[in-house]
């Protein structure tokens, strides 16, 4: 029982800590100060454009995953959930490495388009894009494989095509795990911090998402680093109610 | 419009092999028990398992090669896999949308198709809204919305209660009466056959042991599986005449003269038993053991074992006067004119 306390208590104190400790008084002035609304800006438009882009390419790798038979499955599998794990700060050299002005194919890009990715909002993108598409493809995998196959057997029955299976019953059978997964993906894009730092920097305005303000404002103000972080709290608890929801009305 | 399909399947140490026809109008029902593969000639005519080999011609039309989204099949499941997130109408005018039909045009089909198996003002229902018996109905309109050559119905009736499955067969009937192209119909129950069917294809085991119509197969039945469906005592025995050996030596009279290797077959209700042995005409006698007794309709199922096994239905009055247990030794008498003779 005690380690039970002592375990939530561990888990609870620094949230409640945050709240007690916030300036409530000046909480309205400094949520508009354009430091603050700047990177509150970025944070939502790098993470809903990330949570973007691992939906169009996420769903098709997880029906790859769980539909296909093909030899080598389980170490794409393996693969897909190496950002999951790995540090995300290395996430962000190995970003640097492939895709900065030097890198394998960034040099490519660099030649072709003139366009290079690091320290660049778009950087802040696919940085966030690394660390989040695991968590749609996992739960989006997860759900196909749940559903029964065989209403898409009637749907092929019934004279559709592949395609017209997928969109018009696969796809809608498993919007439950599609959601969850774009809901963890744009949390985990939201927070995501060492990647982002590492392959894109700090540039505010730019490049300088939420939990980099944070991280930067605890050093010269800690009260705005204070209100930064209450407003990641609130977005993480709305997110929380956003899957619940999710779970319990799923058929 | 006819179908000939031969179709072989292999999967691991199962292998189905089965020969089908169908003409027009025709609904042929494969019966047999669980796991004979009667679900997997289905699937292999709906294409959705490949034939090991063999093959399948619908109209001249070698279907075999077709994949199954374009092939004229509308399927019934067992299941009926009624889409969940689409309500009946959608769920009916799914088939004709992807044949093409505009979306309008495709829900006016479907609403045809909803009114005629009398659905019509349950369009909007999802189908978890839907009663078993409604679900059905849906889910053959929507296998005949697509204007199918060859419809597939997999234990259409299975998963209703006995009151419901009274209503839906006497209505599946009158749709299948309907229905101008060819039938198969998979079936446990024989009486879903009896009264669906315009033939039979008894399979056991992947093959085909028995073929012919409903009152040919009840009558004449070739293995134990279809004498146990239809109710009757099945033995094979070699005739000489009126008198048929069987293989424990029992000798029985039948109705018809044969020669050679036979079945004979007789009903339960042909059996009469007798505490001692009884005087008079019955000339099928024998002694036999009681193996069990069990409540069979109004009548009381004995079974008889040693030297034959033998089913004999009799009045409970009877049992209560014999004072019928297990282990005990009667005799068996058979009446020869309801012991029917037929060659092997």
């Amino acid at each position: 029982m005690l380690p039970a306390l002592v375990g939530l208590g561990f888990l609870v104190l620094p949230v409640v800590g945050l709240v007690a400790r916030a300036p409530w008084s000046t909480l309205g002035t400094r949520l508009g100060e354009p430091q603050v609304r700047d990177a509150l800006r970025l944070s939502l438009v790098t993470a809903t454009a990330a949570t973007a882009i691992c939906l169009i390419l996420g769903v098709p790798l997880a029906w790859l995953l769980a539909r296909v038979d093909f030899t080598g499955r389980r170490i794409v599998r393996a693969m897909v959930t190496v950002p999951l794990v790995l540090p995300p700060v290395v996430g962000g050299v190995a970003l640097l490495l492939v895709l900065g002005r030097r890198g394998i194919v960034g040099q490519w890009l660099d030649r072709a388009f003139g366009f290079t990715l690091p320290f660049t909002t778009p950087g802040v993108v696919v940085a966030e894009t690394f660390v989040a598409m695991p968590f749609l493809v996992i739960s989006v995998e997860g759900a196909l494989r749940a559903a029964d196959q065989r209403f898409e057997e009637a749907a092929a029955t019934l004279g559709a095509t592949p395609w017209t299976t997928f969109r018009r019953v696969t796809l809608p059978l498993v919007t439950p795990g599609v959601a969850a997964g774009a809901i963890l993906s744009w949390a985990r894009a939201l927070g995501e911090f060492g990647a982002t730092i590492t392959f894109a920097g700090n540039f505010p305005g730019r490049t300088q998402t939420m939990p980099l303000g944070v991280y930067l404002a605890l050093e010269t103000d800690p009260q705005a680093a204070i209100v930064l972080s209450l407003v990641l709290l609130a977005v993480s608890i709305l997110v929380l109610a956003g899957l619940r929801d999710r779970w319990v009305s799923a058929p | 419009m006819s179908l000939q399909a031969h179709l072989v399947v292999r999967r691991g140490a199962f292998t189905l092999d089965l020969e089908l026809t169908g003409g027009p109008g025709e609904v042929v029902a494969l019966l047999g028990p669980n796991g004979a593969g009667k679900t997997t000639a289905l699937r292999a005519l709906a294409g959705l398992v490949a034939l090991t080999g063999g093959g399948i011609d619908l109209g001249g039309r070698p279907l075999h090669a077709v994949p199954a989204e374009r092939r004229p099949v509308g399927m019934v499941f067992q299941d009926y896999l009624l889409f969940p997130h689409l309500s009946a109408l959608d769920n009916v005018a799914f088939g004709p949308r992807c044949q093409g039909a505009g979306k309008s045009e495709a829900r006016r089909l479907a609403g045809e198709w909803l009114a005629r198996v009398g659905l019509a003002e349950h369009a909007a229902k999802k189908p978890r809204a839907l009663s078993g018996g409604q679900a059905q109905r849906v889910a053959l309109a929507r296998a005949l919305a697509i204007r199918p050559r060859l419809l597939l119905l997999d234990e259409p009736l299975a998963a209703l209660d006995a009151h419901t499955r009274l209503d839906i067969r006497a209505e599946l009937r009158r749709h299948l009466a309907d229905f101008a192209g060819v039938t198969v119909l998979v079936t446990h129950d024989p009486l879903d056959a009896m009264v669906l069917a315009d033939r039979l294809i008894v399979v056991e085991g992947g093959r085909v042991v028995q073929r012919g119509g409903p009152a040919e197969v009840a009558r004449h039945p070739r293995t134990d599986y279809v004498a146990r469906l239809v109710g009757l005592n099945l033995y094979r025995g070699f005739a000489a005449g009126h008198v048929v050996t069987l293989g424990s030596g029992v000798r029985v009279e039948t109705a018809e003269s044969g020669d050679g290797e036979v079945f004979i077959a007789f009903p339960p209700r042909a059996v009469a038993l007798f505490r001692t042995r009884p005087d008079g005409s019955p000339r099928n006698l024998w002694e036999a053991r009681v193996d069990g007794v069990e409540r069979h309709g109004d009548q009381v199922r004995v079974h008889l074992d040693d030297p034959i096994s033998v089913a004999a239905d009799v009045t409970p009055a009877a049992v209560a006067e014999l004072g019928l247990s297990e282990g005990q030794v009667v005799w068996v008498a058979v009446k020869a004119s309801e012991t029917h003779s037929y060659p092997a």
